[in-house]
């Protein structure tokens, strides 16, 4: 029984992580938000005063505005698709009996566990250079001329390097998904002759849309802030500059904070409108 | 009932599955055999996959050159630092939210939740302004808050789920029987707690291992740890594949062994319980 005297204990129990989280998301968005309104260049003046909206005005309306938020839908929605395709694939080929399933489980896991700036920094010198790289020999063997993958297909690229980083997540929570089918249901409509993939389709993937949706809020949320493996190598050239890494380039390469704040207050929008999705998922789950 | 599935169709999926795993593994599977070739050997045309004059000669090089010990320390320190402070603030709070629910419980939960979605690049200024007023710029103490923070939702998170799963009964058979509050703690909660928060460390000194966005802006020289190590290496000199592959099989081994033992909290832990 929880009694008064527990009721403000638990509550006291609770004070330092709330009151953490709290300093540490209302401080710093606060700052961010009143920069944005600021003309503030730290290494130019510094405080040059309020310029009402003009840092929005300038963020929207400048060239690198709109390659940056198509760079960043590619990455997010090329990710996603090959994530989701191949790891719907892989747990339902985990999910078979087979000999050496725990091993085979742990070398698709096994991604997911390197750090980023290692995955991206052996893709880009061990299989994508052209002149040593894997791919390279690769294509002499087969006669073609190598690629030079990261400056003519860099986004192809990136989006290679960032789906073999995700793709064992999908696969984890889609095997888990997968598991928790009820046999028997299979069973019963392959005795009534469906076929394979009508069993797929009206069986398995609506069990799996939960999970897939928990894929694609969570992935998302992490897509979105990519920064270590284009920070490594590319830079933001060759059409990789992504809304993340134009806002890092405006705030900390060209020191302009105001203009940087202005697009950051629009990327913490652009996350909240897919966290508050996520938030109804989760939600839900609690109360079960 | 089971299926009763054919040998033959067993070792259909063993040889796909096999193959496969091993084609998602072989980046990494190359990178730690490059790391025992030589330079010259690393970029041989054609590629050599295993027969070659193993030598661990670029360890040894990676070791000297780069101080490479005071790098992985640094690691260990802000992994293992900000994942014990987290857990010494979490665990209160997720006790009592499991324990002692009350009608904002839910809502506190998802706020904290909400609080790991706001996109790091937005907040990138005043964390920088604020960590060199108070002289925090490239120190290990910074980054371990940092990362306590960044972190701190999904500790609490995934102890909530962990706790809310210990029966009260249990607790109040043991206060029938005449524990008090001390006993009740150390005999029967702690044990039963112990697993879940295990899962819990492990889970998250892989993150904070592994995080590259804060650990690569607020630190230069002193307090860099692996990750912005290996960064170091994003502009080539000369011959350095097998060097890199050294280099970047020390940073991952570690992880990727703790990893191994971590699957299932990863499911649990980064989808928020919402995956079963």
């Amino acid at each position: 029984m929880a009694t008064k005297a527990s009721r403000s204990a638990a509550r006291l129990m609770m004070a330092p992580a709330v009151i953490l989280l709290l300093g540490w998301m209302l401080v710093p968005l606060c700052m961010t938000l009143y920069f944005s309104f600021k003309k503030y260049l730290p290494l130019r003046g510094g405080d040059l005063g309020w310029v009402g909206f003009e840092n929005y005005v300038r963020f929207f309306s400048s060239s690198a505005f709109w390659p940056s938020v198509q760079a960043t839908l590619v990455i997010v929605g090329g990710v996603l698709v090959i994530t989701i395709v191949f790891g719907i694939l892989l747990a339902i080929l985990l999910d078979q009996p087979m000999w050496g399933q725990g091993i085979v489980r742990i070398l698709v896991i096994a991604p997911f566990f390197v750090m980023p700036t290692v995955s991206a920094l052996v893709w880009k010198n061990m299989f994508m250079d052209p002149v040593n790289g894997l791919f390279a020999h690769l294509w002499k063997f087969f006669d073609a001329t190598p690629i030079e993958w990261l400056s003519q297909a860099s986004m192809t690229s990136l989006v290679i390097i960032v789906s073999w980083q995700w793709l064992p997540f999908a696969t984890l929570i889609l095997l888990t998904a997968i598991q928790s089918l009820d046999s028997e249901q299979l069973e019963a409509a392959e005795m009534d002759g469906a076929p394979p993939l009508s069993r797929f389709g009206y069986i398995t993937l609506p069990h799996l849309s939960r999970a897939i949706t928990v894929v694609v809020l969570i992935q998302t949320i992490f897509l979105l802030s990519i920064f270590a493996e284009i920070f490594v190598t590319t830079q933001g050239s060759f059409g990789t500059k992504t809304l993340t890494y134009l806002i890092y380039q405006r705030v900390l390469e060209s020191q302009n904070v105001g203009l940087g704040s202005a697009g950051g207050i629009f990327a913490v929008i652009l996350a909240n409108i897919i966290a508050i999705f996520l938030m109804r998922i989760v939600g839900k789950n609690l109360d079960a | 009932m089971a299926r009763t599935v054919t040998n033959q169709r067993k070792f259909i999926n063993t040889v796909a599955a096999w193959a496969v795993g091993l084609l998602i593994f072989f980046p990494i599977l190359w990178t730690i055999l490059t790391s025992f070739k030589t330079e010259a050997t690393a970029i041989a045309d054609p590629p050599v996959f295993l027969f070659f004059d193993w030598t661990l000669e670029n360890y040894r090089v990676v070791q000297e050159r780069s101080d490479y010990m005071r790098f992985l320390w640094n690691s260990v320190i802000i992994a293992g630092g900000s994942t014990f402070l987290g857990i010494l603030i979490a665990v209160p709070a997720a006790w009592s939210m499991a324990f002692v629910p009350s009608a904002r419980t839910k809502d506190i939960l998802l706020w904290m939740l909400s609080t790991k979605m706001l996109p790091a690049v937005g907040v990138l200024y005043p964390i920088y302004l604020i960590f060199i007023k108070m002289g925090l710029l490239d120190s290990r103490v910074g980054l371990t808050v940092v990362l306590m923070l960044i972190n701190l939702p999904i500790i609490i998170w995934m102890l909530y789920t962990y706790f809310r799963e210990i029966p009260g009964e249990i607790l109040e058979a043991a206060r029938m029987d005449g524990a008090t509050l001390r006993e009740e703690i150390i005999y029967v909660l702690t044990p039963m707690a112990i697993p879940g928060i295990a899962s819990t460390v492990l889970l998250n000194i892989i993150l904070a291992w592994n995080e590259a966005f804060w650990t690569l802006n607020l630190t230069a020289a002193k307090a860099a740890p692996l990750t912005a190590f290996i960064a170091s290496y994003s502009s080539p000199e000369g011959l350095f594949y097998a060097k890199l592959s050294a280099a970047s099989t020390m940073a991952i081994a570690p992880i990727l062994i703790l990893g191994w033992f971590s699957q299932k909290q990863l499911v649990r832990g980064l989808t928020f319980g919402a995956v079963k």
